[in-house]
């Protein structure tokens, strides 16, 4: 297995720079540790936190189960309503990660088409969405979402706030980030429409949708790649401030922010780990996928070997 | 600024009904109606627009629908929080982080300078709120040495309180100003030290080194010198960084400041109070963009005499 692996990394420059990154190596195996177990949340979590019959009042505030006073069914402790608080996170963080690849795929989708069109059509279409984009960018990327969630707010009935909430989120976070995409795809682009091979397909007649899709999407996926991977840890944030302020995700699905400003409250009385722990979660999961972009971008960018 | 308060506008028009807001359940429509007319909801878009801006420009931000109090006395008693918290972390962000990029781009590879960049690493993964709150546990609840949340002790000079001037007001300060400032620091240190190796690596100072001036005026008198304008930049850059995290900060440490006041308004929907934010928030963004651009000139002579021709 591994003799293999060596022999397809020295056709693979990737793979054989991964194989020679141990930070990497780490950085891939957290996270996929983490974003496995909350996929299998359903499964694995002692408990279901959102059934409300699961948990009982009278379990509220166990310590860990080392400590002196804990209990031994939950592990790390139980939350405020009595929730076992792995459950607890394991599902929050299933819910953050959720919100955050949802929100990333649509950023990336709307930036890059718009990026790729930019770029190759150019004209006036790109001046205008480039104004737009160099807007957005000076403002941070909170604050946008802040803002888009806060008008989507006032735009939904009050009562359906919670059902749509998850959507209005995915799509505040989505909007917030779409710039870098686009920027990306319509600087890799214009260098690409000037390559030969699209102007041998200009000349035989192919429509510029295909070429745009065909051509040279497949040509530009590198930098997107690292894009997709920084923002990716940039989207899961967004959404654990958000839930954190307490305009994200609604208070019955508690997300890793909820969960980090429900702990807060019980701080002072000395309940650490009711923040300590979705905190450490949070924590861990943007650096590894933090690490990732970095490696990613490293790899990728011939600059740099 | 134009178009933001465009926005602005869209926003305080479009979004809800402001009479229905306003009044009761109670209130028959005849008297919506009257309201509805009296507020001049009926002109045509044009002139409520114009009606809307010169509002702003006069500083009549209208009332809070949540509060019903005018929201420039709410912003004006707001205003002095934040902007003390912005400069404070600012600050520790520059005085901190420029000397530690310095440093680091002079000594590679030390033992110090790899740890500084090994702690700035880990700094700018955590997010900010949760660096928060490891503060307030470590120091105010494990240690008790600093207050967590509130001013403190402010003393009044005329509409402006400030917490510059009581002991409780600047140890109540410490804490949310090195939060907000920690994720900036990494920032400033790491862009310095990549301009500072930069200019390193240029002809002049090669040169200079050729010449036989010694190291110390090599690297502050040549070396800094040139790293100034990215700098400035950076400082520019960080405005809006300090401006979007003062509302997570502020929210935090229950600051009462302009970011708290805004997050109320966007969970209570209270409409006039965003946009005004919004407009505030776009003034600022414009004024200091201006005042970087004519720094640019005063320590750039390239860009001064590039005006002049």
């Amino acid at each position: 297995m591994i003799s293999k692996l060596r022999r397809l990394a020295i056709e693979n420059e990737l793979l054989y720079l991964f194989l020679h990154n141990r930070l990497a190596q780490l950085a891939t195996l957290i996270a996929v540790v983490m974003i496995g177990s909350a996929s299998l949340a359903n499964f694995i979590a002692p408990t279901d936190p959102y059934d409300l019959t699961s948990y009982e009042l009278l379990d509220s505030l166990i310590p860990p189960s080392w400590a002196d006073d804990g209990d031994s069914r939950f592990i790390i402790g139980t939350d405020d309503q009595g929730r076992d608080l792995l459950s607890a996170i394991l599902y929050g963080a299933r819910l953050s990660l959720t919100v955050g690849i949802m929100s990333i795929a649509f950023a990336s989708i709307l930036g890059v088409s718009v990026g790729l069109m930019a770029g190759y059509l150019g004209g006036r279409f790109d001046a205008v969405v480039m104004r737009i984009a160099d807007v957005q960018l000076s403002l941070p990327a909170i604050l946008t979402a802040l803002l888009i969630d806060g008008v989507a707010r006032g735009l939904l009935p009050q009562q359906r706030h919670d059902d749509l909430m998850i959507v209005v989120l995915t799509i505040a976070i989505g909007l917030s980030l779409w710039v870098n995409f686009a920027r990306t795809a319509r600087a890799s682009t214009f260098v690409e429409k000037n390559k030969e091979y699209v102007q041998a397909t200009e000349i035989m007649g192919m429509h510029p949708a295909r070429i745009m899709l065909v051509q040279i999407l497949p040509n530009i996926m590198g930098p997107i790649m690292v894009i997709l991977t920084v923002d990716l840890a940039v989207a899961i944030l967004l959404e654990a401030t958000l839930s954190f302020l307490g305009v994200g995700v609604p208070a019955n699905q508690p997300s890793l922010g909820t969960l980090i400003r429900i702990g807060t409250e019980y701080l002072f009385s000395g309940e650490w780990w009711i923040v300590a722990f979705p905190s450490l979660t949070l924590v861990l999961l943007i650096v590894s996928v933090n690490m990732l972009g970095d490696f990613l971008r490293d790899a990728l960018n011939p600059k740099l070997r | 600024m134009l178009a933001v308060s465009l926005i602005a506008f869209t926003l305080f028009r479009f979004v809800g009904d402001p009479v229905a807001q306003m009044v009761g359940q109670e209130t028959s429509l005849e008297d919506q109606a009257r309201i509805r007319e009296s507020m001049g909801l009926n002109d045509p878009i044009t002139t409520q627009f114009a009606q809307f801006a010169t509002n702003l420009a006069t500083g009549n931000f209208g009332y809070s629908y949540r509060t019903r109090q005018p929201i420039n006395e709410m912003i004006l008693s707001r205003l002095p929080a934040t902007l003390e918290l912005g400069i404070v972390s600012l600050l520790i962000s520059l005085l901190v982080g420029i000397p530690a990029g310095i440093y680091t781009a002079l000594h590679r590879g030390g033992f110090i300078a790899n740890s500084i960049l090994v702690t700035t690493l880990i700094g700018i993964s955590i997010p900010t709120f949760v660096i928060g709150i490891f503060l307030i546990f470590v120091f105010g609840v494990q240690l008790g040495w600093l207050p967590t949340f509130g001013r403190g002790d402010v003393v009044a000079l005329g509409w402006w309180k400030t917490n510059f001037l009581s002991i409780d007001g600047l140890r109540s300060l410490l804490l949310p100003a090195l939060t907000l400032g920690i994720y900036q620091l990494t920032l400033t240190m790491r862009l310095v030290r990549s301009e500072m190796q930069d200019v390193m690596k240029s002809d002049f100072i090669k040169f200079a080194s050729a010449r036989g001036i010694n190291k110390r005026s090599i690297h502050f008198n040549h070396a800094f010198r040139n790293t100034l304008v990215p700098v400035i930049t950076i400082i520019g850059l960080q405005f809006g960084g300090i401006i979007a995290f003062s509302i997570v900060t502020e929210s935090v440490f229950q600051w009462p400041g302009l970011g708290l006041l805004f997050l109320d308004s966007i969970r209570y929907v209270d409409i006039p109070v965003m946009s005004v934010y919004l407009v505030l928030i776009a003034l600022m963004f414009v004024l200091i963009n201006l005042i970087i651009d004519l720094l640019y000139a005063v320590i750039d002579p390239r860009v001064r005499n590039r005006s002049a021709h």
